[in-house]
């Protein structure tokens, strides 16, 4: 029963409502063109929303010494270098200016005793620097956003998840999806489509990402011919909760440490300046005095306890691998000994819930007990620094699905000023670029219906494979094998492991019908997940180094010659390729910049 | 807690007929409700219809009424629940149920859109908003909203009285009136919408909003009992009237 | 497998715990005020002992009043009807008792997530529960009332002495009549009404700095409105209980000094 399909036109739509999709949409439609923003959660629901710690922009409001260029520094050094030095620059440029413009939609960011907006400490960046509203700054963001939107009268198709991108010869012209509520298939033809879909997360088994973490923006683009960088560089949040089971990997935000928490080993030592590299020894602290020091005054050097992601994350790892973690795997996190309850309820009031609701654990009394949890892609679909556009005519990308911006290892806060900066670049030029377009749109059509049929195989296959079962081996494969530290033997065999996964796909069964189905939405959005695991592993195999978010137990050492290249996946005719490609030059005086203020 | 189990009535079905249908579960520690939807998921019905996203407290999707009672199920610990009685999970009553445990809350976004926006004020000379912490620390309470709905849903006005669904906004909405009308910025006046079009006044403050609220906001002691005192002030309180003239400066 | 098809919206209320408790609770507690706070106020009589006055009876303003506050004119029926229609209307408006009985005498709703007791419901759109947002008046009438306790308070540490004078003293009741003026004050300035003519109604608190700190102090009382609300009721009671059972002969004051 292929088509005809309920079909929407518009000049461009955004096919994803977290920070970025809502920030293009609204600047999209600004741009005076037709914009339609997709998203297969209710909206507002968004991963967006869950972001804690705060908006990383240099405002100076807490240190005039701050400006864009230590915060391009910063990101600079925490990416490892592997950043795309103008996305890097252009973002620590427009990172301010985009926060007070969420202040003039309505958003009210905790103040400073002058009446501006303050910042809070995060790891990685030299200055207090994120703007903040507790630690629930994603909900202040996508709420703001989310309103200015609907007051702007943009079309919203909430509960619709996009399967597949349409194309009309090179360029993009639409997408085709279906509503969950009824299941039924949808076409939208466009003249430009904003991808702001998010990351990959739901491939690991401990992850502090929901459901829609199937990287399906990703995969998309690489079925419509888009290029990726970077997809080994996943990034690992040292603090996850880790018991009770249920509660394994949820977030526990790096505020905790910004606002005097320390990591703490069974031995009760903190083990944080035993594993401070060589590349940060100069800004880092050597003393537990002089780590204290720091929280006084932000002019002396750093506490361990917040360097970058990457680091913290492998050295609660090795703590634990030596026998010194908690009895649950973990390593303590303590605030309860170094602020007043008065404090830590004030500041972090929803961890203090988190814990004590989740696991009966008072936050103003005991330490927490966390690890390392899958939190983020740094890698995705390479973009136009300048314009996003994706090496596909009419693709732009922005947020979390795209590439560049971070590197190797994207430091904390730098993500949702990400989304606003180029999340407002991406509907600029999407409009633009739709303007512009002249021609007839032609989402030929006629690719539907084999995708229709692709889409519904699940239901015509009794007692097949089951998509639950499927997606918790995938999982199970990629925290063993694609975990935190990788070897070339663990990363083959995880590629064997996700090949058999791809059979059993073609296999899956669901129950039921139509009508919101789970088991089914699932069968689909493994579609995308197993061939964004397949590209990890890939690009992971072939980065021979240890750099950021990745790290090689064979090879435990930065290679500069690595430090220069991305690895490029491209897809063509079905099969898969990783290209070294190399990073675009960063001219002198920027150089400067990142050598020189150490 | 080895080879426990948890006994489960979860609603199944969809608009037209459905029915409570019982599964069990094997007990794991710390388990929530929502990892047990999840189990009943993964092994037992694998088309159950259930919304969620954060799986802690955030994001406001998973709300569902328990053992009656309207919640979170990510953030109910089945040890909280009596499990010695079999559970019930059914979805929220207020709003037209698509499937299981998920039901269409437009209802929600259509109010929404009524709100008039949010107007600033001319930004100061340096081109920024000044703001104090205590302009502000209201307003904040009530941006902590997750938006799952569960104040609309347990409010009688609109549970028990379909009809009302036309004039009246809701407890959610006026938490987000109150915001903006508290707002330090704002300069839209939304009172006489609040008393005429967004029923403010069938709210008769009862309290089931604040009381099932997961943010655990003041939903009627702070957002919609003072909106009814500037109802007040503009249309029931002739002597404050009368005062506003007599110390309104010229014209 | 299936348990009986029931219709989710056809069920009363799906919670099983004792939802009925409060409902029945407040009704045994309101019922019983309002019975005794009618005979009292009827009965005419005994609701004076010098130097205490029954807080029902306060201020007393017929000249027929066996202690009279403020004489305004001859009033042939008992003088407690005068007064009692402003703290009643003060409670019947006040946002708590509202709560309180539009759930338990009401039915509207019984308890939450129960269902309403009634087909059809316009909340206070219409008369008479339009009059409700009147409450704002009541709080400035009630708020004289209790400047009048405080009087009467003080009144309470004037003992007669021999020979037509008086002495300064304190007896048990004294302390009750403080008491009962304590908490009446506690409930009225814990009013919603008060929270915002105070400084509620502001959208800039930091340009007003005493309306502001004001603002926060009774918010901080209001967030217990409703305790005040109960303990000042039993506590008026009780007051006037004291002073009729003195003045009946029942019971005899302790003189502390
Ligand atoms: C717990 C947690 C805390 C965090 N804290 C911080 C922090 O403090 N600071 C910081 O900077 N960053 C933080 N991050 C990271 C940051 O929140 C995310 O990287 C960022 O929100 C991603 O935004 P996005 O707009 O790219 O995507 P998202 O907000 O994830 O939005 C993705 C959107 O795409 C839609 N979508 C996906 N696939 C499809 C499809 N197939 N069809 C239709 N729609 C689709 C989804 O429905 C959703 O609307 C945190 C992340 C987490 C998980
Ligand atoms: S207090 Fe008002 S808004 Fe809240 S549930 Fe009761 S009637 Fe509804
Ligand atoms: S006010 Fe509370 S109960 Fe209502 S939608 Fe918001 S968070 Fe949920
Ligand atoms: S899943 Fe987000 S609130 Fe429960
Ligand atoms: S007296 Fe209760 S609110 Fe005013």
């Amino acid at each position: 029963m292929a088509g005809p399909y309920e079909t929407h036109e518009y000049d461009v739509i955004v096919i994803g409502a977290g920070g970025a999709g809502l920030r293009a949409a609204v600047e999209a439609s600004a741009q005076g063109v037709k914009t339609a923003l997709i998203c297969k959660s209710l909206l507002g629901k968004a991963h967006t929303v869950m972001a804690e710690g705060g908006i990383a922009a240099a405002m100076g409001n807490i240190y005039p010494e701050d400006n864009w260029k230590v915060h391009f520094r910063d990101t600079m050094r925490g990416g490892k270098l592997l950043n795309n030095w103008r996305m890097a620059q252009i973002h620590a440029q427009e990172a301010p200016a985009r926060v007070l413009e969420l202040e003039e939609w309505g958003a009210l960011f905790d103040r400073t005793p002058d009446g501006r907006i303050l910042q809070r400490d995060f790891g990685g960046h030299r200055y207090a620097r994120l703007a903040h509203v507790g630690d629930r700054t994603g909900l202040e963001m996508i709420r703001t956003l989310q309103q200015h939107a609907v007051h702007k009268g943009i079309d919203v198709y909430m509960e619709c998840t996009i399967a597949r991108l349409l194309k009309d010869g090179d360029r993009v012209a639409g997408a085709f999806g279906y509503w969950r509520e009824s299941g039924r298939f949808v076409a939208f033809t466009a003249k430009a489509v904003v991808l702001a879909t998010g990351g990959i997360g739901k491939a690991w088994k401990i992850t502090s990402n929901s459901w829609e973490y199937t990287g399906d923006g990703i995969a998309m683009a690489l079925d419509a011919g888009a290029d990726l960088i970077d997809m080994e560089m996943v990034q690992f949040h040292p603090t996850g909760m880790v018991w009770p089971p249920s509660v394994r990997g949820i977030l526990v935000t790096e505020g905790v440490r910004g606002d005097g928490g320390t990591l703490k080993n069974s031995e009760g030592k903190r083990f944080m300046f035993n594993y401070i590299p060589e590349f940060f020894k100069a800004e880092t602290a050597e003393t537990e005095k002089e780590a204290d020091a720091w929280y006084e005054d932000k002019k002396n050097r750093r506490t361990p306890d917040l360097l970058p992601r990457d680091e913290v994350a492998r050295a609660i790892n090795a703590e634990v691998k030596a026998g010194r973690g908690t009895p649950h795997g973990g390593v303590f996190l303590d605030i309860a000994s170094r602020r007043s309850a008065d404090y830590i309820q004030k500041r972090l009031p929803s961890m203090y819930h988190q814990f004590k609701e989740l696991a009966g654990v008072d936050i103003t009394k005991e330490p927490m007990e966390v690890g390392p949890t899958c939190h983020y892609v740094m890698g995705g679909v390479r973009v136009d620094a300048d314009t996003t556009a994706t090496t596909v005519p009419g693709l732009f990308a922005a947020g979390e699905v795209a590439a560049g911006l971070h590197g190797a290892n994207r430091l904390g806060g730098n993500s949702l000023s990400d989304l606003l900066v180029f999340g407002r670049r991406a509907g600029l030029y999407a409009a633009e670029y739709a303007k512009k377009f002249t021609g007839a749109v032609k989402a030929g059509v006629d690719q539907l219906a084999s995708v229709e049929h692709e889409l519904l195989t699940p239901f015509n296959h009794h007692g097949g494979e089951n998509p639950y079962s499927i997606h918790m081996d995938l999982q199970e494969c990629m925290q063993n094998l694609v975990g935190i530290i990788r070897t070339e033997s663990d990363l083959k065999k995880a590629l064997g492991e996700i090949a058999r996964l791809k059979q059993r796909l073609t296999r899956a069964s669901v129950e039921g019908h139509r009508q919101y189905n789970p088991g089914w939405h699932l069968a689909m959005d493994l579609h995308a997940l197993l061939e964004v695991a397949e590209t990890c592993t890939l690009s992971a195999i072939e980065r021979k180094e240890s750099r950021g978010g990745h790290t090689r137990d064979d090879y435990p050492k930065a290679d500069p010659s690595f430090g220069k290249i991305n690895l490029v996946t491209r897809k063509k005719n079905g099969a898969l390729s990783i290209t070294p490609e190399p990073l675009p030059e960063m001219p002198g005086e920027l150089k400067q910049l990142i050598e020189e203020q150490k | 807690m080895a080879g426990r189990q948890f006994i489960m009535q979860v609603w199944r079905g969809d608009a037209a007929k459905g029915s409570f249908q019982e599964y069990r579960v094997p007990a794991a520690e710390g388990m929530v409700l929502l990892d047990v939807i999840h189990a009943i998921q993964a092994t037992q019905a694998g088309d159950l219809a259930v919304r969620w996203n954060c799986k802690a407290g955030k994001c406001g999707s998973c709300s569902a009424e328990i053992n009656g009672k309207p919640r979170l199920m990510c953030m109910t610990r089945m040890n909280s629940l009596n499990t010695d009685e079999p559970i019930t999970v059914a979805p929220m009553k207020s709003f037209p149920l698509i499937r299981d445990l998920v039901t269409d809350v437009s209802f929600n976004f259509e109010m929404a859109k009524r709100v008039p926006a949010f107007k600033p004020r001319p930004k100061g000379p340096d081109g920024t908003h000044r703001m104090q912490q205590e302009d502000i620390d209201r307003v904040q309470e009530f941006h902590k909203c997750i938006e799952c709905f569960l104040c609309q849903n347990v409010c009688h006005v609109i549970r028990d009285h379909e009809d009302n669904k036309k004039h009246f906004a809701g407890p959610r909405l006026f938490v987000r009136y109150a915001a903006l009308e508290m707002h330090p910025l704002d300069t839209n006046d939304r009172r006489e919408l609040l008393k005429d079009k967004m029923g403010l006044g069938y709210c008769n403050i009862t309290k089931c909003c604040s009381e099932v609220c997961p943010e655990h906001i003041k939903i009627t002691d702070n957002a919609i009992i003072p909106l009814k005192e500037r109802v007040v002030d503009e249309f029931y309180d002739p002597l404050a009237r009368w005062l506003r003239k007599l110390t309104a400066k010229g014209s | 497998m299936s348990s009986d098809s029931v219709a989710i919206g056809n069920a009363r209320t799906l919670r099983r715990d004792a939802w009925w408790l409060q409902p029945v609770l407040t009704v045994a507690g309101l019922t019983a005020f309002i019975v005794y706070t009618t005979w009292a106020a009827l009965v005419n009589e005994h609701y004076y002992l010098a130097p205490y006055l029954s807080p029902f009876y306060s201020p007393c303003l017929s000249s027929t009043c066996r202690h009279v506050t403020w004489a305004l004119f001859d009033w042939p029926f008992s003088p407690a009807i005068l007064i009692l229609w402003a703290p009643a209307g003060f409670r019947v408006t006040c946002y708590y008792y509202r709560k309180a009985y539009y759930r338990s005498f009401w039915f509207s709703p019984p308890a939450c997530a129960v269902r309403d007791g009634h087909a059809t419901y316009t909340g206070e759109t219409r008369f008479p529960l339009l009059v409700q947002n009147l409450h704002r008046y009541f709080f400035y009438v009630a708020t004289l009332v209790v400047l009048f306790l405080w009087w009467d308070a003080i009144l309470a540490f004037r003992f007669s002495a021999g020979g037509g004078g008086y002495e300064f003293g304190m007896g048990v009741g004294t302390l009750v009549l403080l008491a009962n003026a304590a908490l009446l004050s506690l409930y009225s300035f814990s009013c919603h009404s008060c929270r915002h003519l105070c400084g509620g109604g502001l959208n800039l608190l930091s340009e007003a700095p005493f309306r502001y700190k004001l603002w926060l102090k009774i918010s901080r009382l209001n967030e217990h409105h409703m305790l005040y609300a109960w303990i000042s009721l039993a506590g008026v009671m009780l007051a006037d209980l004291y002073v009729r059972l003195l003045s009946m002969g029942y019971i005899t004051d302790l003189r502390i000094f």
